[in-house]
């Protein structure tokens, strides 16, 4: 079974994307699974539902979703198998910028959108950094020449990755996506393979439900900046 | 270039040729200074923390700053040499029935697509968009300068072949028009930025009739003066050759002019419309039925007399608009206004 790992930051679009995709993918006669890893709450398994698409929703709580992401990931693939599917879509929300779910090998797509600010490609780093392709969302809506300074940024930022403009609501530019999807590659267990970039670390006080705030209370992998 | 050489280069030198360099360090937090150093001085200065933040090592860093060159290089040389022709080879429509058609738009051409909502002029310009190869449910096939696309060049999205001017764009970046236009001249590569500054604001201006300043925030533009700044930027600074213009009959712009200044400057453009006035203003139009290009009807000579006399009525109706906005009273003959 073919697996993609789709991330961004929240509201990018990507639930759009995929949906518009796997339209296309299902009407070629694919069986198509998804996984929506989520913070506290998700609806977009009823958008996936309605489509149609079997959907499992994870909700990582009072976890770092990513870490949360890579701890179920192998057991999401082997539900994939077992349910016969040619295809899954690991769809998760990018939230502290710093994360990223891409997994060697295993094609990575991150969905950004025009309106979140010419910053956005540099400030959200690897998930971009290391994605196999780059989709850009919401073009209709903003002018062609920032549509232009956004892409040329989204290629600085990650200059090997083909970088896709896609419209969610019409599903205009989602061919060559599919092409990409179509192309993934399958794999029988994931056990063994690295994530292309490493997750942010804490073991502090706070990580195991501390609320208090001062010295005595930070234990652990703490870091403080410079106010002098 | 190779590597190496960059690496040797005097950093003032380096910058000078390849500004594009600051920007790629800048995203990692690596400042270069101006003048003294060498690249390479640089990077090994660089402590080996800074770069595992990043998930990167010195040899990492190299490769991807080796790849990023070489795409700014590809990018830069894309611009040098234009795409001239666009050819579409029919495929078929909705009902499955052949489209014999090979239509070739070359640059200065004015093409109207025309057709009622839901007839497939969206699935035109996405065929041409995402340069279909038979691959599109249209079965279409797009060559560029006679030649299918280079198969990797188009998965990698490297040519965008269409821009867009529609109503329903606007600006959402925070940025004076100078600011505006600058960091579109620097995403172009464009060596005189200045001069593209100069060339598009004083086009945007002439085109809206109402001027305004390079330091109001685009987002304070009317929307007459945004659409003209579009116009302008699309026709002067867009990479892609063909411009697509949906429904710009009420954009508050001269119509006329935009039309010529993207002729003038080699863009095809590719109208959707239904104004006669812009209509008639093609060389040729497109009759969109079914999902298919159903007919090409080229502007007859008759048409184009007829067209003279619509801008005769449309300038009388623009004396009459200025009149409202000036508080007028508006006192007129009908026979003497048609005469």
């Amino acid at each position: 079974m073919k697996l993609v790992t789709v991330a961004g930051p929240p509201s990018s679009g990507k639930t759009s994307v995929v949906l518009r995709v796997a339209e296309s993918l299902v009407a070629e006669g694919l069986r198509i699974g998804i996984i929506k890893f989520d913070c506290l709450s998700s609806e977009d398994e009823h958008r996936y539902a309605r489509a149609g698409l079997p959907v499992k929703t994870g909700l990582a709580g009072g976890l770092c979703p990513d870490h949360f992401f890579i701890a179920n990931i192998e057991q999401g693939l082997q539900w994939g198998i077992r349910s016969g599917f040619d295809l899954l879509i690991s769809e998760s929300a990018g939230l502290c910028n710093r994360c990223s779910p891409h997994i060697d090998e295993v094609l990575a797509v991150c969905v950004v959108d025009n309106l979140s600010g010419m910053h956005t490609p540099r400030k959200i780093g690897p998930m971009l950094k290391t994605a196999d392709v780059a989709v850009i969302t919401k073009g209709d809506i903003v002018s062609q020449a920032e549509r232009e300074v956004f892409a040329f940024r989204v290629r600085q930022v990650n200059p090997k990755a083909a970088v896709l403009p896609v419209n969610g609501l019409t599903g205009q530019g989602s061919l060559l996506l599919q092409r990409h999807i179509k192309g993934a590659r399958p794999f029988g267990t994931l056990e063994g393979k690295r994530l292309r970039f490493s997750m942010p670390a804490a073991l502090c006080s706070y990580c195991l439900g501390e609320t208090r705030i001062g010295p005595d209370c930070q234990i652990g992998n703490i870091k403080t900046m410079d106010f002098s | 270039m190779m590597l190496d050489e960059l690496l040797q280069q005097p950093l003032p030198q380096l910058l000078k040729e390849r500004p594009y360099v600051r920007d790629f360090f800048a995203a990692m937090g690596i400042p270069l200074p101006s003048k003294g150093q060498r690249l390479g001085q640089v990077i090994d200065a660089v402590p080996a923390e800074q770069l595992t933040e990043f998930g990167l090592d010195r040899q990492e860093l190299m490769t991807q700053f080796a790849e990023f060159v070489k795409q700014m290089e590809q990018f830069k040389a894309g611009a040098a040499q234009p795409v001239r022709t666009v050819t579409i080879l029919g495929g078929c429509d909705k009902a499955g029935q052949p489209e014999e058609i090979q239509l070739e738009l070359t640059v200065g051409d004015v093409v109207c697509v025309v057709g009622p909502t839901g007839s497939g002029k969206s699935r035109l310009l996405a065929d041409i968009e995402c340069l279909a190869q038979g691959d599109t449910p249209s079965g279409r096939r797009i060559l560029l300068d006679g030649e299918p696309a280079d198969e990797s060049a188009r998965l990698a999205g490297e040519t965008r072949l269409v821009a867009q001017l529609s109503q329903n764009m606007n600006f959402v970046m925070d940025l004076s028009v100078q600011e505006f236009i600058a960091l579109h001249a620097e995403s172009r590569l464009v060596d005189d930025i200045d001069g593209a500054i100069e060339q598009v604001f004083a086009t945007a201006v002439d085109l809206a009739g109402e001027p305004f300043t390079l330091a109001t925030p685009v987002t304070a533009l009317s929307g007459g003066q945004s659409r003209a700044l579009m116009i302008a930027d699309v026709a002067c600074l867009s990479a892609s050759p063909i411009v697509l213009i949906d429904e710009i009959e009420n954009a508050g712009v001269d119509r006329r002019r935009a039309l010529e200044l993207l002729v003038k400057q080699e863009k095809i453009v590719l109208m959707a419309t239904h104004d006669p006035i812009l209509a008639l203003s093609g060389h040729r139009r497109l009759v969109i039925k079914n999902g298919g290009i159903a007919a090409v009807i080229e502007t007859s000579d008759e048409e184009r007399r007829g067209l003279e006399q619509l801008n005769v009525l449309d300038r009388k109706l623009a004396e009459l608009r200025d009149q409202v906005r000036q508080g007028r009273r508006i006192s007129f003959d009908l026979d003497l206004f048609l005469s």
